[in-house]
């Protein structure tokens, strides 16, 4: 059952999910950081499933690293957000156009 | 003594150049004057210790270039055929110093003239007492820098400066090819200086240079390279043009440069190159041929000019056509021969029309002259003196040089000499006589004779010039008359060994015993044609109706018209030549490659190109955050395919993914 193909398609199609949807969501940036947050679980989930699957414990040392990273990362990007919707009252995703060329 | 006939002028010239302001107009004059008058008794005395007594000097300075098997020195060398030379140039150039202490009297730049006609006597010096090729190019330069000094002289003219750089200009492309022949007699000898190159010359006949696929004879190559800088400096046909401009220079300037002095380099170079010469048969055919062609080429124009110093200068060009030719029938010795009675006559017609044009208030144009003969008695016998020396009238100066040229002309009428390229130069030059005599007298009749055309505001201020310059004409009238008769022994007599080694003649080639027994009626043809001449010429002036027959056909105006245009030589070179080359100049390598493809490729273009490509590139930062997140996916999924498509063998792809990114930005 678990086999190196499972594991590895599993969290390849999760990242390729979110990838899309950070790629194909064009209108809401709190889509893009759930994609965002997905990437970091299908991260770990892959260093967890090849820590099973190689049996070596540093992949679950790994992912338990990550998870905290992206819990300060939600937390400052969401922190971002809240300043950001307080100085322009929007969080529209084509507004965010200041840093232009 | 043989350096201080240098050192003098060179001396005189920079003193009187730079210190002009504090020695005033006649201290400048005395000065300079003076040195060139030391350095003339100078030139009699190496005349007589060299030139008479036979013993050459050989004078090394100092080392100037060495390097490898090159090896060069500041070295002086004075022979027989330097003495002469050195005698020519200091005589005719004192005299012209002291004619222009009166002549120039009037102008501001009286000091200036007077150093730049020094400079030129030095580089002149400088130019035949050399001993190698280089120190001889350094003078040959130099009297062509002098030469655009001087006939540029009165710089606020434009045709001045205009015939001043056509000068220095038609004499470079004669420069460059005398810099090609130095080069040529480099590579074949090894070395520059005339000893070494004349007594190896014998063992290089059969010395043939591989160029291109050609076989070309090397001595034959070094003595046209050699011949075409003479072509420049001595006025042959095809670079003849800037002679007669090059009046526009003050006349003393045209007696010392164009009489006596620096056209007389080219026919110097080909004597003293007579030891390579006369190994080469194309070479002296080529010059009898240019030489003749030159002669009467020149003595036709003069007979349809109108200005007063450009009949004599056509009649230079003539002369040294006569010089050159007579350089490629072998006879060095008459060449220069001829060359030193030539000075003689011909500075003296110079100055004389110099005077003339003084008196006339700066007329030039003989048309507007007439019956100066009762106001300039002087002048005009001295000016008779140089006309008759110069038409070659028996016992005269030109007599003895000119007529035994062309004697020597005739022995082409033998075939057993192997001559019949000589046959071109007698008829030829036969001809010229009898131009030359024309025009002289068409300018004595015009000038002197014929009722005057002047107005009478001049006519009542015409007045003989004073005694300094009336002494040099003097002066140079006795030599016209004596130089002839008194040197002919020593230079073209029977067996004289005045020339030394300085001379090289071929026995084979040697016709001197010849000529003496030709036949009577052959040796009075040159007398009967120049006797015609001024018979004709007086028959045309004094009988005034005859004129009328002369405007009556219209192909015979056609051809007055004709070379009064000097044969519209300029014309077709400014046609062809000079405007083609101006017009490339500025259409092709300036406007289209200078300023058109290279400025292009190079910094104009590739500063209109980077800001287009910053800025292209710039645009791909939108600022939508929704751009940057597909770009950067982009580019992932881009490294991803190209690692594919790299490792792939069925792809090469690094020049076309360097293309890939260059025109990227271009589609964004």
């Amino acid at each position: 059952m678990l086999n190196q193909i499972n594991c590895i398609s599993i969290s390849s199609l999760l990242f390729l999910i979110s990838i899309l949807g950070i790629f194909l969501n064009q209108k809401n940036i709190l889509v893009m950081l759930m994609s965002l947050e997905m990437m970091f679980l299908a991260v770990s989930f892959n260093l967890i499933l090849s820590s099973i699957y190689l049996d070596d414990i540093v992949g679950q040392v790994f992912s338990l690293l990550i998870l905290t990273v992206a819990a300060a990362e939600s937390s400052i990007g969401l922190a971002i957000l809240v300043v950001y919707y307080r100085i322009r009252g929007t969080i529209t995703v084509e507004l965010m156009s200041l840093t232009k060329g | 003594m043989y350096l201080l006939i240098l050192a003098l002028p060179l001396l005189g010239s920079l003193i009187t150049g730079f210190g002009g302001r504090w020695l005033g107009r006649y201290g400048a004059a005395i000065l300079s004057t003076t040195c060139v008058l030391l350095s003339t008794f100078l030139a009699i005395l190496i005349f007589y210790e060299v030139g008479l007594s036979g013993t050459t000097c050989y004078i090394y300075l100092a080392p100037w270039i060495e390097s490898g098997i090159f090896n060069l020195s500041w070295g002086f060398l004075f022979d027989s055929l330097t003495s002469v030379m050195l005698i020519v140039i200091t005589v005719v150039s004192s005299l012209v110093h002291l004619y222009s202490i009166k002549y120039m009297e009037n102008d501001p730049h009286c000091p200036r003239f007077m150093s730049y006609l020094e400079i030129f006597t030095f580089f002149m010096l400088v130019l035949v007492t050399s001993d190698n090729l280089i120190q001889m190019f350094l003078g040959w330069e130099g009297v062509g820098l002098a030469s655009y000094l001087l006939i540029n002289f009165w710089y606020t003219r434009l045709a001045a400066n205009q015939s001043a750089i056509k000068a220095l200009v038609v004499n470079r492309i004669g420069d460059f090819g005398l810099s090609l022949g130095i080069l040529v007699i480099f590579y074949i000898f090894h070395s520059v200086e005339y000893m070494t190159i004349f007594s190896m010359v014998p063992f290089f006949t059969d010395y043939y240079l591989l160029f291109m696929g050609f076989n070309i004879h090397g001595l034959t190559l070094a003595g046209i390279f050699l011949f075409i800088g003479a072509v420049g400096k001595s006025a042959q046909l095809g670079l003849h043009t800037w002679l007669p401009d090059a009046m526009e220079g003050p006349t003393p300037v045209s007696a010392l440069i164009h009489a006596a002095t620096m056209v007389t380099a080219g026919v110097f170079l080909m004597v003293r190159f007579s030891p390579l010469l006369e190994y080469s048969p194309v070479v002296l055919f080529t010059l009898v041929v240019f030489g003749s062609l030159t002669a009467f080429f020149a003595a036709m124009t003069g007979v349809f000019q109108n200005d007063l110093k450009r009949v004599i200068a056509y009649s230079t060009c003539s002369q040294l056509g006569y010089m050159i030719f007579s350089c490629g029938i072998s006879c060095y010795n008459v060449s220069m021969f001829h060359l030193t009675n030539h000075a003689f006559f011909k500075a003296l017609l110079f100055l004389s029309a110099g005077s003339v044009i003084h008196a006339v208030s700066d007329e030039q144009d003989m048309r507007r002259m007439g019956s100066l003969l009762k106001f300039l008695p002087l002048t005009y016998s001295l000016m008779l003196v140089g006309s008759l020396a110069l038409a070659g009238f028996p016992f005269l100066a030109g007599f003895y040089s000119k007529d035994f040229i062309l004697e020597l002309t005739q022995m082409s009428l033998y075939p057993n000499l192997n001559l019949s390229y000589g046959a071109f130069s007698c008829w030829l030059g036969s001809m010229s006589v009898f131009f030359t005599s024309f025009y002289s007298f068409r300018l004595i009749y015009l000038t002197f004779m014929n009722s005057t055309n002047s107005n009478r505001v001049i006519v009542n201020t015409i007045h003989e010039s004073s005694f300094l310059m009336s002494l040099p004409l003097i002066i140079l009238g006795i030599g016209s008359i004596f130089v002839g008769y008194l040197t002919r022994d020593f230079f073209i007599g029977l067996g004289t060994n005045f020339w030394g080694s300085s001379i090289l003649i071929l026995p084979q080639h040697s016709n001197f015993v010849e000529a003496e027994w030709l036949p009577v009626v052959t040796k009075w043809l040159p007398f009967h044609l120049s006797i015609l001449g001024i018979s004709l010429a007086s028959f045309i002036n004094l009988t005034p109706a005859f004129y009328f027959f002369l405007k009556f056909p219209r192909t015979l105006s056609f051809f007055t018209f004709l070379v009064n245009k000097k044969w519209y030589f300029d014309i077709l070179y400014n046609r062809f030549l000079v405007y083609p080359s101006m017009h490339f100049g500025y259409l092709v390598s300036f406007k289209n490659l200078d300023r058109g493809f290279i400025e292009l490729l190079g910094p104009y273009g590739l500063a209109k190109l980077m800001p287009l490509w910053s800025s292209s590139l710039s645009k791909l930062q939108t600022g939508q955050l929704t751009h940057y997140i597909f770009f950067t996916i982009l580019g992932l999924c881009l490294f991803l395919v190209l690692v594919l498509f790299l490792h792939s063998p069925l792809f090469s792809l690094s020049s076309s993914l360097l293309g890939l990114f260059l025109i990227l930005p271009f589609f964004v």
